[in-house]
């Protein structure tokens, strides 16, 4: 199958929608934390990164099998996620902000510190084992697995947190335990994403885990709208595509960047997709059958 | 028997005492007003109920249960609702999402059961989703299920709340100022509201409230707070011609 895609599909291309599909895998983690639930993080690339190295490391160095070696990465940076997830319980907004850039700065020296890692110079001769089907299969059960959980019990709650925290105590849910749930959740996803990534480039540094990554996957979650799965998944293909697409202005790439991204945000504030309406969609289309997509506007 | 016991219930912030040494009990089925001019401890009294506020001193005792140092979430689970006088809803949820959520405390679909929707989370969000269709029928915002929160007005949201705070089929209810910012119209539709929720589903409901009128008429025990203490309790008609309770808020007849 992947040879039959690769016969296709131009290798840069292909290159892009894998890309394109291990972003989506990470920024919905995000959009769990901080889009649905509403918890500032700006450290996703620390979970990435757990979940890059540890695979990477179980594979190479352990011979581990490779969805022995993705599943090893992706609790192991679900367990970071529930250790990070508890100070939330007394964090918010801005102070809850600089303990996840705190924590992923720590990963980050770590790894630079790290002999197994390879230190500064990183791993590299992962096998790569990721393919084009593998990720999209993933993406597609990921976000379907996403919508049934943002449409249910839990997901509601996550969202009445966001929403109003106070009032979702009052309603029975304890915020508590639900933030280091979509913590440990948002990790796990993050840590799958690292997996992949990891044993598609064939090498990883620690500097590809930096300050940088975590902003660029909160843009994809913020630009899409926060707490929408689809606005996630355009904001993910968008801020994929568009550093390639500016390839053409050369050393001004990062400047049209930021510009893009201010005006984006002055016409739609909420996001491209935040503020459209599913309700009214589902409304026009079928007034009877209410309350299925709802909470995943 | 009481349904609610409140014992000497003390509380400081900082040097401020706003609540000073308050006894109040509720019977079964009852209707309890709280009243007292601004800053006489009203939300805070209901927000030591509900697990908001540590008391300084005193016990609140719910049918045989100490809920002193409950969570909110916990006491909410205790089967006690309550809407807040500045309104708390969900403002970017649906007005049916918000009384699903409303359903949280009594619903345990977890993690993992919601996300693969395994036969007992569909069976329990199929009772949820009835249940909120049965209780915005029941508030007349029936046909605005599908919009924001945000988008109501401010009367549909105050009724929003309450029926969020019924979705956890509480025993207890606590409506802080029901009836703020309402037109005389909608006073006297929330009235029969209280009267009806009251009867149907059996509960108790404790309310503050400023309007004079809706709470003599609804309530069949008062208790008049004033500066922390407090100062009169009683049915309305003893506690409309209660000398202090004239003084210190009614004011006198001119």
């Amino acid at each position: 199958m992947d040879a039959l895609i690769s016969q296709y599909i131009d290798p840069y291309y292909l290159r892009i929608l894998m890309l394109i599909g291990i972003n989506i895998i990470l920024a919905l983690g995000l959009n769990l934390i901080t889009g649905v639930t509403g918890q500032l993080s700006m450290g996703h690339a620390g979970f990435m990164s757990i979940g890059a190295y540890t695979s990477a490391i179980l594979s190479m160095q352990m011979g581990s099998p490779f969805f022995l070696s993705l599943l090893a990465g992706a609790m192991a940076a679900a367990f970071f996620g529930f250790l990070i997830g508890i100070p939330t319980l007394r964090l918010e907004g801005d102070y809850l902000a600089m303990v996840t850039i705190g924590f992923a700065e720590i990963i980050r020296v770590f790894f630079l510190n790290f002999e197994p890692g390879g230190k500064a110079v990183g791993l590299s001769g992962i096998p790569q084992n990721t393919t084009f089907l593998l990720v999209w299969t993933l993406v597609i059960i990921i976000i379907i697995l996403n919508a049934k959980l943002l449409n249910s019990r839990i997901g509601r709650a996550f969202y009445a947190i966001r929403e109003n925290e106070i009032a979702a105590e009052a309603s029975g849910i304890n915020s508590t335990r639900l933030k280091v749930l979509a913590f440990t959740a948002g990790a796990s996803l993050a840590g799958l994403g690292g997996g992949l990534y990891a044993h598609y480039m064939y090498f990883i540094r620690p500097q590809d885990f930096a300050f940088m990554k975590s902003i660029e996957l909160l843009n994809m979650v913020v630009l899409g709208g926060m707490g929408s799965i689809p606005g996630t998944i355009l904001g993910s293909v968008i801020l994929t595509l568009l550093p390639e697409m500016l390839r053409i202005v050369a050393e001004y790439r990062l400047l049209f960047y930021g510009a893009l991204l201010v005006i984006l945000m002055i016409f739609r504030p909420n996001g491209l997709l935040g503020d459209v309406r599913v309700y009214d969609i589902k409304k026009k289309l079928q007034g009877k059958k209410v309350g299925l997509w709802q909470s995943s506007n | 028997m009481a349904v609610l016991q409140l014992e000497e219930i003390t509380m400081e912030f900082g040097g401020l005492r706003a609540l000073d040494l308050v006894d109040i009990k509720v019977e079964e089925q009852q209707i309890y007003g709280i009243i007292g001019p601004n800053g006489a401890g009203k939300t805070t009294l209901f927000n030591i109920i509900t697990g908001i506020y540590l008391p300084t001193g005193g016990r609140v005792v719910f049918k045989d249960c100490l809920l002193n140092k409950m969570h909110p979430w916990d006491v909410a689970r205790q089967g006690i609702g309550r809407t807040f006088q500045n309104i708390r809803l969900f403002n970017k949820l649906s007005v049916l999402d918000n009384v699903r959520v409303g359903s949280h405390g009594v619903s345990k679909s977890g993690f993992f059961g919601s996300m693969l929707g395994l036969p007992g989370s569909r069976r329990e969000e199929r009772i949820i989703m009835e249940k909120a269709q049965q209780l915005l029928e029941l508030v007349g915002l029936g046909d605005k299920k599908l919009e924001y929160a945000d988008n109501l007005a401010y009367g549909e949201q105050r009724r929003l709340e309450i029926a969020r705070a019924m979705a956890l089929n509480p025993s207890l209810l606590l409506l802080d100022e029901p009836a703020a910012g309402m037109n005389s119209t909608e006073k006297a539709e929330l009235m029969e509201l209280i009267w009806k929720i009251r009867n149907e589903m059996q509960l108790t409901i404790i309310l503050v409230e400023h309007d004079m009128n809706l709470v003599m008429n609804i309530c069949e025990q008062i208790a008049v707070l004033d500066y922390g203490r407090k100062i009169a309790d009683g049915p309305p008609e003893v506690v409309k011609n209660d000398e202090r309770v004239i003084q210190s808020y009614l004011g006198a007849e001119a």
